[in-house]
């Protein structure tokens, strides 16, 4: 990362004197209109929401008075509870995992000339570009292949539930930890860890002490990244959680599919609050990276 | 020498096989077995029957059913692409021409939304596109007559071009800050009109970026459902509305026919990344 301070921004070349009477100014109110509407239609799904979840109309689409009711209800709301805790455990075990395995996999990866290294890469970055219902079925279709293997040659009985949902969070999170990571890794001066070395820190003390602080911000950027993917994901945690395992996206979903009312608005408030102080946190990391 | 290396050779199998068997068995696997899945029969009560059949396949390129959803779903991710093309460049070009503070900041703006809840904002759609909702409200208090949104097909491009925009303004913004401002200047010397500056310079080499920008929008349009189950009704079928039927709602559910159709998703889109990959190994060289 480049410090603003010291680097001057150098590209207000099309700002130039008389590129408005040759005619190649780009109209900037015209863009600026543009682009302001865009953020309006950004955003207004986000405030509308926000503000319904305060309405005392049991529809929650009108504005009759404010409210705290909805926010009061899902306080007793046990199913809900029980949702968000799964949620909260899938999307911290996921990470976990993911992780650990996608840091490890960066570091080989930038680290390392192997043989089938570009195959590697390919089928590393394929969970990101495959459409997330493919991924939902042939999981959902694997998970039933291996119970059924399981069943068949060794008597075991197993069912989908919350390791199924943990297993299929990691496969698409992990790819995202590694493009971050690699990311970071691919800023780094080499010459900190052979210095290291040179004063006769082993290889893992120069991990230790050099690269993991220096590639933390990076690995920290990729867990957030998979917590929030775990967190929102409801297509393939629809697919693949048992009967048992209720997640809190896939009973908003349940629930919106039935009927509006501002119970949900609440949660997704509440929802919301906790994706922003998520990416308040990430953007806290990368400040102190600088 | 010999033992150096044999400890770099071990090092980097430490570090690369778990990750990578994690990928292979959760990953891969899983997709080769909806291949083997496509080729089976169905069973009666769920699951799939031990015997092979390429009548799936068969019943996916004869059966209006099929070839609608998917004439449907590439209609409607050609259009849903064509349209975040078309709002996202200018606001693109709007970002890159701000001080860098404002970049930041602007850019960050884009992306905060795509950090809630997915469902969640089209949810909030669904409030808003209400017939008795905020659009229709404002309508109303301006004297002009309510209009039916929700639960058409108008409705469900609408979410979907709203789900994707940000996916389709970062890698135009990337192609633009690298766009060479004075080669705008160049061509305005030379004699181009606006247009022609921007059609003949600035759009050829920023083209990389909506190219990307395309298949990041394209590929999750081709398979979504729950825009068009919330905001467009579950009125018309889509492919990920088919297979969403196929594998959890019919009774019984039919896999192996769910498969065919997921593997032929997957297929249609091999063929647009090789074309796609093949179109920007030109462009660079």
């Amino acid at each position: 990362m480049s410090d603003p301070e010291t680097t001057p921004d150098v590209r207000p070349v099309y700002k130039a004197p008389g590129l408005e009477e040759r005619g190649i100014s780009w109209r900037t109110w015209l863009l600026g209109a543009e682009a302001a509407l865009m953020y309006v239609y950004l955003f207004a799904p986000i405030v509308v929401l926000v503000i319904f979840s305060f309405t005392s109309d049991p529809f929650g689409i009108r504005w009759t008075g404010f409210t705290l009711n909805w926010y009061a209800k899902l306080l007793s709301n046990t199913r809900l509870i029980d949702a968000t805790i799964h949620t909260l455990t899938v999307a911290t075990l996921s990470t976990l995992v993911a992780t650990v395995l996608g840091t490890m996999l960066a570091l080989a990866m930038e680290r390392y000339r192997f043989r089938g290294r570009s195959a590697t890469d390919t089928l590393l970055y394929l969970p990101i570009v495959i459409p997330e219902i493919v991924l939902a079925v042939a999981l959902l279709s694997f998970f039933a292949f291996a119970f059924n293997l399981a069943e068949s040659l060794f008597g075991i009985h197993m069912q989908q539930g919350m390791a199924t949902v943990v297993i299929a969070h990691v496969t698409f999170s992990v790819a995202f930890v590694v493009v971050t990571v690699r990311t970071s890794l691919r800023g780094f001066d080499q010459r900190l860890e052979e210095a290291a070395m040179d004063l006769g820190a082993s290889r893992f003390q120069t991990f230790r002490r050099v690269t993991f602080p220096l590639i933390l911000p990076g690995i920290i950027g990729g867990a957030l990244l998979a917590f929030t993917l775990s967190l929102d994901d409801f297509i393939i945690s629809l697919f693949v959680a048992g009967p048992g395992t209720l997640l809190l996206p896939v009973e908003v979903y349940n629930r919106v599919k039935r009927s509006v009312t501002p119970e949900i608005n609440a949660i997704s408030t509440l929802m919301l609050l906790f994706s922003m102080a998520l990416v308040g946190l990430s953007q806290l990391v990368q400040r102190q990276k600088r | 020498m010999a033992a150096l290396r044999r400890n770099e050779r071990a090092r980097l199998t430490g570090l690369l096989s778990p990750g990578l068997a994690w990928v292979l068995l959760f990953f891969a696997l899983p997709l080769l077995i909806i291949v083997l899945y496509s080729f089976l029969a169905p069973g009666r009560f769920g699951g799939v029957e031990w015997a092979t059949t390429t009548k799936n396949y068969l019943t996916l390129f004869t059966s209006s059913v099929y070839l609608n959803a998917y004439w449907r779903s590439i209609v409607i991710s050609v259009l849903t692409t064509l349209i975040t093309v078309l709002l996202a460049y200018p606001m693109a070009l709007f970002i890159v021409q701000r001080s860098r503070r404002w970049r930041t900041i602007l850019l960050f703006l884009v992306l905060l939304p795509f950090w809630t809840n997915f469902l969640v904002r089209t949810y909030a759609w669904m409030i808003i596109l209400n017939e008795n909702g905020v659009l229709n409200m404002a309508l109303r208090s301006i004297g002009l007559p309510p209009q039916k949104i929700l639960y058409t097909e108008w409705a469900t491009l609408f979410g979907l071009v709203y789900g994707e925009l940000p996916f389709m303004v970062l890698p135009i913004y990337t192609s633009l800050d690298r766009f060479d401002f004075r080669l705008l200047e160049a061509s305005a010397d030379l004699g181009a009109d606006r247009w022609r500056s921007f059609l003949r310079v600035m759009l050829p080499l920023t083209m990389p970026g909506v190219v990307a920008g395309s298949v990041l929008v394209f590929i999750p349009t081709i398979g979504q459902f729950v825009v068009s189950e919330l905001l467009g009704g579950a009125k018309v079928d889509y492919i990920g509305n088919l297979l969403q039927r196929l594998f959890l709602r019919s009774n019984p559910p039919n896999w192996p026919l769910g498969s065919a159709m997921a593997v032929v998703v997957m297929l249609i889109l091999t063929m647009i990344i090789v074309l796609y990959f093949r179109g920007t190994t030109e462009d660079d060289r």
